[in-house]
C-alpha cells in the first residue's frame, strides 16, 4: 500500500514474525468483469479484531459492511465460525475455514499506543491455498477509528480484486429538510458509509451542487448567499470561503480540473443563454470555451485534463458533447432516444456517466467516451446527478421518493444498488478522489 | 416557512392561491411578493400597489415542458404587466424563472434563466425600461406547488416579475 496518510495515519509492513507484505500481484481471487452475467460474491470471514474491547469488533464490523456493499464479497454470519481466533499472528486451522466455505479469512487486533495513537493490524488468508495474502499494520488517531477500518477494507478490497478500493473516501452533499416548497438546504460532508456527518453551511442559502479538489481539502459548489446564485470555493477545514471570478451574472455548474488548477463552470450571458468558461485559480484569468446560443452546461474534465464534456441543447434538446479542454472540436456523443444531460467523466477515463430522461423515467447509465456501448444501471421516476467512486466502479446519485431525495449507490453491473443511510433528505452528491 | 405559515392561516390569501393554482393539485404558495408586503387583504386592492400588480394584472406567466417560448396567454399577461409597470415608474423589477422538476439541476437553472431572460425581454420590447429589470433563475429549487403530477409541474415551469425597489 502506497499512501502514507499523514499526520493523521501511517501505514508499515508488518514487523518481524509475519510474512511480508506481499508485492507482487498474486491471483485476485474476484474477477471484476462488468460486462459478465452474474458476478458470484467471494465468500469472506471476517473475525473480530483482538485487543481494544469494543473496537475489535467495531473494526471488524466497519470492514464488513463495506465488502458487502462493495457486492463483490459475501461476508459469513459469524455464527457459522468454527475455530475461535485467539492469536491473529499465528496461521489459523484453514479446515475449519474451508469447511464453512470461507475462501479468504481476516484476522487482526487493535491496541492502544504509549501515544495514544490506536494501532490496527490485519492479516488476510487464502484458506483453499493455506497460505497468508496480504498483513498490514496502520496507526491513526483516536478520532479516526472507523477510518482504520475502511483502510483496511481497502487493502483488502485491493489485494483480492486487484483493483484500488473506495472504502476510505468522504462525500460531499446537499442535506434538505423543510418542505418541499422551501427546502432547506446545507451543504454537508460525510464517509462514504453515511457516517461522521458534518455540516459546512447554516442553511439559510440555497446551496447547490458541491464537488471536491483532486486533494479533497476543498470544494467548489454554487449558492445563493449573495443574491444572484454564484459559484464558490469553500476549504473544508478552516470554513474559509471564496467567490470564483467576478462575472456579471449567474455562474454555476462548476468542477475542478483533474490538476486542481482550474475551476470549469457555466456562465450565464445576457441573451439568457449559459456557455462554459474555465478559470485558472491562481492567474485568475478565465477561457470561454463554448459560445454558443444555447444552453452549455454541466462541464467534466476527462481524467487526463485533455477533453471536457458537457451538455448541450444546442441541437434542439439537451444531449451530450465531448470538446478539447481548449474548446476545440464540439462534437455531439449522445444519440439515443430521450434526453441527456449531467455528463460526468470516469476517473478510469474509460466510461462517462450520465441521466438520461427518457419514456417518463430518469436512467442512470454510462457510455463509452465516443457515445458507443450506453448501458442503463438504474431507472426510476425521479433521479439524477451520477458520481463516480474513485475506482470507476461505482456510481452514487439521488433518486426522489417519498418526498425527498436519497443518496444511492449501483455498481458497474447495474445489479447491485444500495442506498446510503442520511438523517434527512439528500441530494447532489459527490465522491471524493482517493488519496495519494 | 414562517411566511408560509401566515399565509395558510389567512383566509384572503387562500382565496388568492386557489384563483391562481390549477384545480386538482394540492397548492401552497412560497414566498410573493404580495405575502412579501405583509399584505393583509382587506378590500380591493390600492391602484398602484403591488397588491394590485399580482391580484388585478397577474404577476407570473407559464411555459410549455422545456420551452422558452412566451405563449399566446402569456403575452396577454406581459402586456398587461408592461402597461402596469410603465405606468407606475417607482418599481424595480426582478424576473424570477423557475423550472419543474422534471429536468436536472444544473439544466434546470439555465432553463430557469432563459425564461426569466425571455421574459425581460418581452417587457423590454414593450417599453419597460431595462435598467428597472434584472433577473434570477432558481431552476427547480422553489416549486409553487408540491405534488407529482403534470398540472403541478404545470404551475412550476413559472416567470414571476416581483416588484422591489422605492415604490414598494
Amino acid at each position: 500500500m502506497k499512501s502514507i496518510l499523514k499526520p493523521l495515519l501511517m501505514v508499515a509492513a508488518m514487523a518481524t514474525g509475519m510474512t511480508a507484505v506481499s508485492t507482487l500481484p498474486a491471483l485476485a481471487l474476484v474477477e471484476l468483469n462488468v460486462n459478465k452475467g452474474n458476478v458470484e460474491p467471494l465468500p469472506i470471514a471476517i473475525t473480530d479484531f483482538q485487543g481494544g474491547d469494543a473496537l475489535g469488533a467495531q473494526i471488524s464490523q466497519i470492514i464488513t459492511a463495506d465488502l458487502k456493499r462493495s457486492g463483490l464479497f459475501a461476508p459469513i454470519d459469524k455464527s457459522a465460525f468454527i475455530e475461535k481466533i485467539t492469536n491473529p499472528d499465528a496461521a489459523p486451522r484453514f479446515d475449519d475455514w474451508k469447511v464453512i466455505n470461507a475462501q479468504a479469512l481476516v484476522t487482526g487486533s487493535v491496541s492502544k499506543e504509549a501515544d495514544g495513537r490506536i494501532r490496527a493490524q490485519y492479516r488476510l488468508w487464502d484458506t483453499f491455498a493455506g497460505q497468508q495474502m496480504s498483513g498490514e499494520q496502520f496507526f491513526a488517531n483516536d478520532a479516526n477509528q472507523r477510518r482504520v477500518a475502511h483502510i483496511i477494507a481497502d487493502a483488502i478490497y485491493e489485494r483480492l480484486t486487484g483493483e484500488k478500493g473506495y472504502f476510505d473516501t468522504r462525500v460531499v452533499f446537499i442535506d434538505e429538510s423543510g418542505a418541499k416548497n422551501a427546502r432547506k438546504k446545507r451543504l454537508a460532508i460525510m464517509d462514504q458509509d453515511g457516517a461522521n456527518v458534518r455540516y459546512l453551511s447554516d442553511g439559510r442559502s440555497i446551496v447547490l451542487t458541491p464537488r471536491f479538489s483532486p486533494n479533497r481539502q476543498e470544494i467548489t459548489y454554487m449558492s445563493y448567499e449573495s443574491g444572484q446564485p454564484r459559484v464558490y470555493l469553500l476549504q473544508i477545514e478552516t470554513g474559509q470561503r471564496e467567490l470564483v471570478g467576478n462575472f456579471p451574472g449567474m455562474t454555476f455548474a462548476p468542477r475542478f480540473s483533474p490538476d486542481g488548477q482550474k475551476v470549469i463552470m457555466s456562465l450565464l450571458r445576457d441573451d439568457g443563454n449559459s456557455n462554459i468558461f474555465a478559470m485558472d485559480l491562481r492567474s485568475r484569468s478565465t477561457t470561454r470555451l463554448t459560445n454558443s446560443t444555447a444552453i452549455d452546461t454541466s462541464p467534466s474534465y476527462s481524467p487526463d485534463g485533455s477533453k471536457v464534456v458537457f451538455t448541450s441543447d444546442r441541437g434542439g434538446r439537451a444531449q451530450i458533447y465531448v470538446m478539447g479542454a481548449d474548446g476545440s472540436g464540439q462534437t455531439r456523443i449522445s444519440f439515443g432516444d430521450g434526453v441527456y444531460s449531467t455528463p460526468v467523466w470516469s476517473p478510469r477515463g474509460d466510461l462517462i456517466a450520465f441521466t438520461k430522461q427518457t419514456g417518463g423515467e430518469f436512467q442512470i447509465g454510462v457510455m463509452k467516451t465516443d457515445g458507443s456501448g450506453e448501458r442503463i444501471l438504474s431507472s426510476g421516476f425521479q433521479q439524477e446527478g451520477p458520481t463516480w467512486a474513485p475506482n470507476g466502479r461505482v456510481l452514487m446519485f439521488f433518486r426522489d421518493s417519498a418526498g425527498g431525495p436519497k443518496l444511492v449507490s449501483v455498481d458497474l453491473t447495474g445489479r447491485n444498488e444500495q442506498s446510503i443511510p442520511t438523517a434527512n433528505f439528500a441530494s447532489d452528491p459527490a465522491w471524493s478522489p482517493l488519496l495519494e | 416557512m414562517g411566511r408560509i405559515a401566515a399565509l395558510t392561516r389567512n383566509p384572503v390569501m387562500i382565496a388568492l392561491v386557489a384563483m391562481l393554482a390549477i384545480a386538482g393539485c394540492a397548492s401552497k404558495k412560497t414566498p410573493n411578493n404580495a405575502a412579501d408586503l405583509g399584505l393583509n387583504g382587506a378590500g380591493a386592492a390600492t391602484p398602484g400597489s403591488a397588491q394590485d400588480f399580482t391580484v388585478n394584472i397577474g404577476d407570473r406567466i407559464f411555459f410549455d415542458t422545456d420551452s422558452t417560448s412566451i405563449r399566446a396567454d402569456a403575452q396577454t399577461t406581459l402586456a398587461r404587466q408592461a402597461q402596469w409597470l410603465n405606468q407606475y415608474k417607482q418599481y424595480a423589477i426582478v424576473i424570477e424563472g423557475h423550472a419543474d422538476e422534471r429536468g436536472t439541476r444544473e439544466y434546470n437553472l439555465a432553463l430557469g434563466a432563459r425564461r426569466a431572460a425571455a421574459t425581460r425581454d418581452f417587457l423590454v420590447a414593450k417599453g419597460v425600461s431595462a435598467s428597472r429589470l434584472k433577473t434570477i433563475s432558481y431552476g427547480k429549487e422553489r416549486p409553487v406547488a408540491v405534488c407529482d403530477d403534470i398540472s403541478c409541474w404545470s404551475q412550476n415551469r413559472r416567470a414571476v416579475t416581483t416588484l422591489s425597489g422605492a415604490g414598494s
